[in-house]
């Protein structure tokens, strides 16, 4: 039987930057609970074993990259949730259920544009490394806060890449041009996105524009994770309720309503 | 050791049922634990025909707890027939279903589908959901109402045993408990969520879309053993204890207040296999209050 709930350890907590205090950059590695694999685009639900009654759900988060040894994530620091789990020490009990979810589609030999849009750069990282076909992949990652607080710098040595940082809310227009631009320029391939609601609506849209074939990662506050509670509901194309949990985190961009 | 429970025509191979709502169809948790281990599964509220459920957002965390508005989203209790009940292990462990309507009427037609099902081993009446305009609350607060609607249900069950869900947010809890009583129920469960709310201060809205929402966790805890003692005076019918239940400790306190068996419902969040460590955990409890069966230990409460 698959048991994939697991008890594992905390093996690293890497403090990347901070922005508008106390909103750290965190990378967590735990140790990997004997996953077969992932997809990704995939996420887990993440809960420290001693956390007590005080919060009730587990926090979900894209898996960054996964190895036979360990599974990283990134967040920043944001509600209750994610400061607790920036206090993690190596050695620290984490409960944590997954893979979950369905994951990016990764053609091969098929021009790829990826589209960060801040923490949506985290599935990101393992999609460059495990797509067999990186030389096709383009990386266009939208940023507020300083680019030291994300991975970027070692996703940028492995693909085409280039990051366009939203300093002040007037940077915002040429964001919105280069978003649109570079949806264009997958035009015969795809784009797959993961990033802010504001920001997924720019790319729905540009693709919707210009037809080209795109994916959308969304993001949503969860209690199961595993299509149970109905708590992290989107409209689908036919304006139905569908759990974003068990039927994304990724949809086509046309068979989803922002 | 002996953990089964007999009760209202019901033999569970252990007191611990997953409440309705916080286990989808029960499948969602294939991979987490066996669901044969499992003394029961009440299945996500289903009503006549699909529901769309409540606008996002639905739940918000709370200290100890949570608020959801979901508004009873389902596909029909003909999909769950056709689709959901063959694939759960049924004859191994019951499967209840939970029947949530708008009238009396309709609630006795969703019983008419589900009386034949082979699969079903009993209907829970979901007169309280706080989430539904129309009706839920509405019955749930009335005791001749809570009566109407059993009676309804009760006579076109075909014989399954029907039990009663009632709401914690009246001022009688024993009233409601002896309407379903003389209704006809079999057995009553208890608490559902209690009505709650949350307001955002940056937004200056309410954190539910609905507004209003039902509020569930280890925070109710003490409202709900309060309810089910008071239920157990009340009536002579068994009870079902449901509020706030996270360890085999918790389960204990409400089967010595004089619950049959328990639902663990919320705690189903904490992580997916909740529910499967509180049964595996049961021995180690009943050895710790030197007991070889759970009778022993039903209503001991000593006042």
């Amino acid at each position: 039987m698959v048991r994939n709930c697991r008890e594992v350890k905390v093996r690293e907590l890497r403090f990347l930057g901070a922005w508008d205090e106390p909103s750290d950059f965190v990378e967590l590695t735990l140790e990997n609970p004997g996953w077969e694999g992932y997809r990704p685009g995939q996420f887990a639900m993440l809960r420290p074993k001693h956390w007590g009654l005080e919060l009730s759900w587990g926090r979900p988060f894209s898996i960054s990259r996964a190895n036979a040894e360990s599974v990283t994530f990134f967040f920043q620091v944001v509600g209750r949730g994610t400061q607790r789990l920036a206090h993690l020490k190596p050695g620290d009990e984490v409960v944590l259920w997954g893979p979950l979810g369905n994951g990016f589609s990764a053609p091969v030999e098929t021009p790829t544009v990826l589209l960060a849009g801040g923490m949506g750069l985290a599935p990101f990282r393992g999609y460059i490394e495990k797509h067999p076909t990186p030389e096709f992949l383009r990386l266009v990652f939208a940023h507020r806060p300083e680019l030291e607080c994300y991975p970027y710098a070692e996703m940028s040595e492995k693909v085409r890449a280039e990051a366009i940082r939203e300093k002040t809310p007037d940077d915002l227009p040429l964001v919105i041009e280069r978003i649109e631009t570079a949806v264009r320029e997958a035009a015969g391939g795809i784009v797959l996105a993961c990033g802010p609601l504001p920001f997924l609506k720019t790319v729905q849209q540009a693709a919707r524009t210009r037809q080209v074939r795109a994916e959308l990662s969304l993001e949503r506050s969860m209690a199961c994770g595993v299509g149970a509670c109905l708590g992290c509901v989107c409209k689908d194309g036919q304006d139905k309720h569908v759990q974003v949990c068990a039927r994304g985190p990724v949809f086509n961009a046309e068979d989803v309503r922002l | 050791m002996d953990l089964r429970v007999e009760f209202a025509g019901l033999v569970l191979k252990n007191p611990i049922i997953t409440a309705s709502g916080t286990f989808g169809f029960g499948l969602e948790f294939m991979n987490f634990g066996d669901l044969k281990r499992l003394g029961g599964i009440v299945v996500k509220g289903l009503s006549l025909k699909p529901r769309e459920g409540n606008p996002m957002p639905r739940i918000v965390e709370t200290p100890c707890g949570m608020l959801n508005a979901i508004g009873i989203q389902n596909p029909g209790v003909e999909a769950f027939v056709r689709d959901k009940l063959p694939l759960l292990p049924w004859r191994e462990t019951a499967i209840i279903a939970n029947l949530y309507a708008c009238s009396a009427q309709e609630f006795g037609d969703l019983t008419g589908v589900l009386a034949g099902e082979e699969g079903v081993a009993a209907l829970e009446v979901n007169v309280s959901c706080p989430n539904v305009r129309e009706g839920g609350a509405a019955f749930g607060q009335d005791p001749s109402q809570i009566r109407k609607v059993t009676e309804e249900v009760k006579k076109r069950a075909a014989g399954k045993p029907v039990i009663v869900k009632l709401s914690p947010n009246v001022t009688d809890i024993g009233l409601c408990a002896r309407a379903a009583q003389d209704g006809g129920a079999d057995a009553v469960s208890l608490i559902n969520t209690l009505l709650g709310m949350a307001v955002d201060i940056r937004t200056r809205k309410p954190r539910l879309a609905n507004v209003v929402g039902g509020l569930s966790g280890p925070a109710i805890k003490p409202v709900a053993l309060r309810c089910v003692h008071q239920a157990c005076k009340a009536i002579s019918i068994p009870v079902i204890g449901i509020g706030g239940i996270t360890s085999t400790e918790d389960a204990l306190e409400f089967i010595l207040v004089g619950a049959s068996a328990v639902e663990v419902g919320t705690a189903n969040f904490l992580r997916p296999d909740q529910s499967f460590r509180i049964v595996d955990d049961l021995p180690r409890v009943m050895i710790k209050a030197k007991c070889k069966e759970i009778a022993e230990l039903r209503g001991t409460l000593s006042l």
